[in-house]
Parts: structure tokens; sequence; C-alpha cells
């Protein structure tokens, strides 16, 4: 063993490495990303299969094929990626698998960088499945193995459930230094086995109900499963909120006793009797939603128990939002009575807001000012979608009317033209997202003949997750060269209208292909193609003429760019800001920037 | 325990700075937890890392009031996170304003000196660093957190020494880096 300090993800990665993992598939969402890209970083000889697949729902299922054939197969995506997954996901629990097989989907409290604070202890109660739930790196670099072995012992794939603080935490990790590859058997024929029929789902789902609760009776004495202490108040907790806790507890010397839930489905309920034992009171500090509160709640009415339990359900914990320590002790000082004086905060004055916005350079600025000038005066909704480009509903661009989930920019936009059908109907769409979810809303609006416009911002990249490539970009995971997948080819396959690919950085070449596109009927898409500044070289940067500027700051109002800042009431390109893109120079209406 | 919180804007370098405490910690011994803001691509957004070393760690993340020292690498930002600094903390903040798109557009004049007033109205030890003047001495700006850390190494409530801080330099980062950000050091 060696000590090595590691990010919650890379202990992930390197815990599936050290389980022999096989076969690694998955889609890019924060906080889960890293574990992907560190398995491929150390990956040199190749002995893994990885791969970035075109969403969560065809990782989910190559995982799925690996270890039907005996692989170990881990699987990787960020919570709302489980629910692109899901459908395989359900019928995946019935039928089960040969070699062991992780689905990591990593849960975001905050939410910090996610559309929902969705629970994925929920989707293990819903499918059945088996959860793992860590409390920090060093946990979870010894439970993703564990997870395997579970898998595999039950022959059943097992979701792995960390949080952001434990994905985005460093820690010093003790991990192996040799560990044995897991030989896969490869596929074996079984039609009862591998093709699900009503009747064999029967027979499994009475296979399941048997297995859950001797999995719930093992679970009790699993080792990262903890109770602790004495006395007549518990606090049950889970995952990083254990860690607050512990440290909210130093110092403490009430007496109470302290259950950490690391399995929270099936639950371990004989480990929570005896929690309960003797207990007057129960608290149950929790992010997200209340599953350890509920599933104590039920205990204790199954056993006729004369304990009270509180948490989220009764207003005792915050219902939404991160927990912090101090949130930790501020209910604990309730709860056991304890003197605790929250830190007081000395006034501070106003300071100024840093929302994210499109970097300088940023060729969707350009494709957003190019449909914005063309449609002046035109009614015109826009409806947009997740990734960097979502940061054009900001001022003083303002080109994203609606944001839902993956792919539906494409589908939004045909609904809101069916009740609308005055309206000039845009939809924006990522080239990551387009092969993600895209591709059927265009299908569907061809099918459907509605009137909408797409543009697809292709900026040869995932750049929100961090850069990630895939089908268009003609790169895998393995560091092979692959033919790129072409955008263009497949929209004009499916029969839109009207397709035409343009730089976005040549505003009048964009403009015009909007315009041609808005007298046109039909599906017409405008592929914007320039690359994402993370993926290529800054070009000759830009300066202000002060001679030529007449100070109307137009540059600034209508464009946003962070490289523009107002110094003595006049704009200045900031040096080691500017890439470039030369979007300001068309915009000036003096001519006054230029190289 | 010790305590340190490091804040600034996208792309200020606090991720490598963060590394480099830990790292030093680690060689002395100790236990270390971080704690880190990824997952956005896009430059310019309020960044903070969370270290910690020594003894009964649990949270990566530091409790209010419990920051030995606060690096603040821009003037907006130490404030923001001031909460987390404990009686008699230590702040070492860089002067230079970093303006945020939108300060351009409603066209508010923050400059960081408002920031930097209130910093030395409310925090006994404060030292305010010249960050830009020792990355011009330089000749990169990319020095800027090396410059931060070996000030705040001085100040002697880094709980890492120069020479500590002189050392990870050499162990981690590539060898033709290593003048540059010597001289930063020696500069802060
Ligand atoms: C179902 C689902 N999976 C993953 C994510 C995480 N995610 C957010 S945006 C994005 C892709 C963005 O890439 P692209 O469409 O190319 O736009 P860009 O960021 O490059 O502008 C991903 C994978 C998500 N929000 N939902
Ligand atoms: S050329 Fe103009 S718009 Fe483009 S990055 Fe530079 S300042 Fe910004
Ligand atoms: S990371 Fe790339 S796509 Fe995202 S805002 Fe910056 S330039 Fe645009």
């Amino acid at each position: 063993m060696s000590k090595r300090f590691l990010m919650g993800n890379e202990a992930i990665a390197l815990g599936a490495v050290h389980a022999g993992v096989n076969v690694v598939s998955g889609y890019p969402g924060t906080p889960s990303t890293e574990i992907l890209e560190t398995i491929a970083k150390n990956n040199k000889d190749g002995s893994v299969y990885v791969e970035w697949s075109v969403n969560e729902k065809a990782a989910l299922e190559v995982g799925a094929g690996a270890a039907y054939s005996g692989a170990r197969s881990l699987v990787t995506m960020k919570q709302v990626g489980l629910n692109v997954a899901s459908d395989p996901l359900m019928s995946l629990a019935y039928v089960g698998v040969k070699g062991g097989m992780v689905i990591v989907s990593a849960d975001d409290p905050g939410p910090i960088s996610s559309q929902t604070e969705q629970d994925t202890r929920h989707f293990g109660q819903f499918s059945k499945l088996p959860v793992f739930d860590p409390s920090s790196p060093e946990e979870a670099y010894e439970m993703i193995q564990d997870a395997f072995e579970c898998s595999e012992k039950y022959g059943t794939p097992v979701l792995f459930r960390p949080t952001t603080r434990v994905c985005h935490g460093c820690a010093s990790v003790e991990v192996k230094d040799s560990f044995e590859p897991h030989k896969p058997e490869g596929f074996v024929k079984d039609t009862m086995r591998w093709v699900i029929f009503p009747r064999t789902s029967y027979l499994n789902h009475c296979k399941i109900e048997k297995r859950n609760p001797q999995l719930g009776e093992e679970f009790s004495s699993y080792r990262f499963n903890k109770l602790t202490g004495s006395g007549r108040k518990g606090i049950a907790t889970h995952g990083i909120s254990y860690a607050y806790t512990c440290e909210a507890l130093q110092g403490v010397d009430k007496e109470h006793k302290l259950l950490k839930i690391a399995t929270p489905n099936p639950f371990p309920e004989k480990l929570a009797l005896e929690f309960l034992e003797g207990l007057d009171e129960v608290v149950c500090i929790e992010e997200l939603d209340p599953v350890i509160e509920r599933e104590l709640t039920y205990i204790v009415g199954k056993h006729h128990l004369n304990v009270t339990v509180r948490g989220k359900l009764d207003g005792t914990v915050q219902p939404a939002g991160e927990n912090t320590v101090e949130s930790v002790k501020e209910i604990l000082s309730g709860f056991l009575d304890i003197k605790y004086d929250a830190p007081k905060l000395p006034p501070v004055p106003d300071l100024p807001v840093r929302p994210p916005v499109l970097c300088a350079g940023c060729p969707h600025r350009a494709s957003f000012y190019a449909v914005k000038q063309a449609t002046k005066g035109k009614k015109a909704v826009y409806s947009g979608d997740i990734g960097c480009y979502t940061l054009g509903n900001a001022k003083p661009l303002d080109m994203v009317d609606t944001c839902l989930c993956m792919g539906a920019d494409v589908t939004i936009a045909q609904g809101i033209h069916r009740v609308e059908p005055d309206t000039v109907n845009f939809s924006f769409i990522g080239d990551s997202t387009f092969f993600a979810s895209g591709i059927t809303g265009v299908v569907n609006a061809v099918y459907n003949q509605t009137d909408i416009i797409l543009i697809v911002l292709d900026n040869s990249t995932t750049a929100m997750t961090g850069h990630q490539p895939h089908p268009g970009t003609g790169v895998t995971m393995m560091g092979d060269v692959c033919a790129k997948v072409s955008i263009p080819k497949i929209l004009e396959a499916v029969g839109c209208t009207y397709v035409k690919t343009v730089d976005p950085l040549d505003l009048t070449a964009a403009e015009t292909a909007v315009k041609e596109a808005l007298e046109l009927k039909g599906v017409r898409a405008i592929i914007m193609k320039s690359p994402c500044i993370a993926v290529t070289k800054p070009q000759t940067l830009y300066k202000v003429d002060g001679d030529k500027c007449i100070g109307c700051k137009r540059c600034i109002r209508e464009l946003g760019c962070p490289a523009i800042v107002l110094t003595d009431g006049r704009p200045f390109i900031e040096p080691s800001l500017c890439y470039g893109c030369g979007v300001c120079s068309h915009v000036c209406p003096v001519n006054a920037i230029g190289r | 325990m010790n305590n340190i919180l490091l804040c600034g804007v996208g792309g200020q370098g606090t991720v490598l700075a963060s590394k480099l405490l830990a790292f030093a910690a680690m060689e002395r011994g100790e236990q270390v937890r971080t704690s880190e803001t990824i997952g956005m691509s896009q430059r310019g957004g309020c960044v903070v890392s969370h270290v910690r070393s020594g003894e009964s760690i649990d949270s990566p993340m530091l409790p209010k009031g419990s920051a030995d020292i606060i690096i603040g690498f821009e003037p907006a930002e130490a404030v923001r996170n001031i909460s987390y600094l404990k009686k008699g903390g230590t702040v070492i903040v860089n002067k230079k304003a970093v303006k945020p798109v939108t300060a351009s557009l409603t066209g508010s004049g923050y400059d960081g000196s408002e920031a930097i007033e209130y910093l030395r109205q409310n925090v006994e030890s404060l030292v305010v660093i010249d960050g830009d003047a020792i990355c011009e001495k330089c000749g990169s700006s990319k020095v800027l957190n090396i410059a931060l850390l070996a000030a705040a190494a001085k100040s002697g409530a880094l709980g890492m020494t120069v020479e500590e801080l002189k050392s990870a330099i050499v162990k981690r980062i590539p060898e033709k880096f290593h003048a540059l950000n010597i001289k930063a050091v020696e500069l802060a």
C-alpha cells in the first residue's frame, strides 16, 4: 500500500481499476466527469476499454453488454444522466449481470452545477438495486471495490452515489500497489437469462424481493455502516454530512448515539434497530431527500417503538441545499442542548457579482449576436439548452428564453410553435448535446412538419463539462483517431429543408444564413462552426483606437465580452483576456476596433 | 489543525496553490483534506479552495470562523469569504481588482479600493500585495499564485515556511518553470 493525495473522483477511478475493471463507459457531467478521465489517463497500456458514450443510456447499455459477457464494468454519469439511462436501468435490475457492474451516479446537493437536487438513493429504491454512499475519498476508494464484489456475488448491477463534496474533495488515500486483473469469461448464450420476457420478469421480481431483505441483513454488518455511542438521543446521517457531523461533534460531551448509513438500499434494518433501541429521539441529518428519515420512521412504526424521528419532514433540517459544519452545529445545538454561538459576521460592503459569462472570444457569443441581429423586429422565441451556451441568456445577449434538459430545445420549440404559429421558433443546441439527445427531436420536427430553425453551435468539444471529445471530434478516449460523424450530413439525411454551415465569427455570413433560413418553411438548420477557445490558439488581438472611438459603448452594451472593460469612460480591450475573435470590430459603428 | 482558504477568480491559479500547500503538509506527515470549486469551464467566476491539515479533520470544507489565513487573489473575493476567518486570523490579499463583465455593463466603478479599505478596518493582521508588480518583474502573469503563497509563508501564519514552499515548487512544478517561480518567491 502507498499513500496518494487524490480527489474523490480519482479515488473512485483507482478503486475501480484496482477492482480489475475491464470496460468503462460514461457521459460527462459535473461532478462525475473526472472518474472516467482518470481511468483513461492511467491506461497507457490500453488494458481497460474506456469510452465517452454518446449519452448515458448508451453508456449503461455498453456496460451491461460487457457485464453480460463476464467483464467488470463501470458506468459513470451525473445524477440527471441516470434519468436518461433509467429505461435500461429498470430492466437490467430484473435481468441482472454476470461480471460485476457498478453504475456511478454523482449527486449534487446545492445544486452547484445541476438542474435538479434529485437523490439517486431513490433510484436505488425504485429499481430495487443496492446503493453505496461514500463519505470521503478514502472510503470511496475502498467502497467501489466492495461494490464490485457485491455486484458479482448477487449478479446484480449496483449503484454508487457520491456527492459533489466527496467527488471534488481531496485527501491522502492509502492505495494498493498492485492488483489482479479480472478475466471475463465471455458471452454465454442463454435466452432465459438475457432476453427479458414478462414471465421471466415475474420470476426475477420474486427473486429480487427475496434477495433484498438478505442483502439488508448483510449490510447491517457492512464495515462502512457504523454505529457508535450510547444514550437516549440519536443522530443518523450519511455521506459528506457524516463528516460535517463528526466535526460538529468535536469537543461535545453530551451523550448520543451516531449512526452512519453507507448502504441506504436495501436498508440495514437490523443495525437501525440496534441504533433505535433505548432512544427517545433521533435527528436525521441528510442532504437532498429524507431517505434515512423515512426508513427510520417506517422501522419505528413497524416495531411499535416509542422514538420521535426528526429531520427534514418536521422542519428540523433545511429541506433543500447543502449542509455545512455550521448548519449541523445549529441543528445539534437544539437537539443535544449544547451552546452554539453562530460566528458573528462583520457587515460586508456591496461586492460585485461574478456570474459565469461566456469567455472572451467564445464563438457562441457571435452566433447569438448574428441571430439577434437577423431577427431584429421579428416575433421570435429562442429555445435554448444545456451547455456553455445557456449563458447566452445573460444580458446583453438575452438570447435564451427556455432551458429544460439536454435535447429539449428542439422539441420545446416545436411545442411553442404549435401554440404560437406566428412566431419564429429558434432552437439552439450544442454539438455534444445534438449527438446526445438532439437528433430524435429533429426527426420529430421533420416528421410532424413543424417550422423551426435549428442553430447547432458546433464548437468541436463538450465545453461545459471540461472539453471532452464527442462523436463529431474524431478522437476517442482510447487515443484513437476516428471518422468524424458529420452533423450537416445527418441533418440533410433526416430531411431538413435548409442546411448550411457557417463560421459565426464571420458575422456577415452568419447573419445572411439566418436571413435566408427565415425566408423558408420546414425544419431549417444552420451549423455555426467555430472552435471553443480552449481547443484553439488565440488570434491576433484587437485594440481600440482611441482617436477613432466616439465613446458610444456599443461594443460593451451589445456583446458583453469580458475582455472589453470601461476605463475612464472609454472601452479598453484587456490584452490578457482578448482571444482575437474580432466580433467587437464588426459591432463598432466607426471602425475604431482593429488588430 | 491548520485551516487555509484561498479565493479568487477562475483562471488565477488557486488550484495549483492549494495543491502545493497540500503537498507540503503531506511531506510533513500531516493528514490533509482539501476541497475545490471545479466543473465550470468558463473563466471569471468566483473560486474557493479549502485546505486543511493536521489532526482530526473530518470536513473537507472549513467551518466559518476557522481560517488561520485567507489568501485573497482579488480584493472583493477576500471580502466575500471573510466570514471564514477566525478571530485574529491573517489575510493576504492581492491589490489588483478583477472587474466582472457586469461591472462594465452597469457602469459600476468597482476598483477594489473599497474592499481593501474594508479589510484594513476589520482585519488586524493584513498584508496587501502588489501581485501585478511581482508578475511584471518576473515577466509572467502566471506567478501570481506563487507570489501570494510566498507572502503568506513570510507572514508566518501559513504553517508552511519559505523553504518548504521552494521545495514544493521544485518537486511539483515542471523544471523549466522553477527559476521563474523561485524568483517570484524571492520578490514577494
Ligand atoms: C442528461 C445530462 N447529462 C449530462 C449533463 C451535463 N452536461 C451539461 S452541458 C453538457 C454538454 C455541453 O456540451 P455542448 O452541447 O457541446 O455545449 P458546449 O458546452 O460545448 O457549449 C453536459 C454533458 C446534463 N446536464 N444532463
Ligand atoms: S476581439 Fe473583441 S470580442 Fe473578441 S475577444 Fe477580443 S475584445 Fe472580445
Ligand atoms: S469554455 Fe469555450 S464554449 Fe465555454 S464559454 Fe468559454 S469559449 Fe465558450
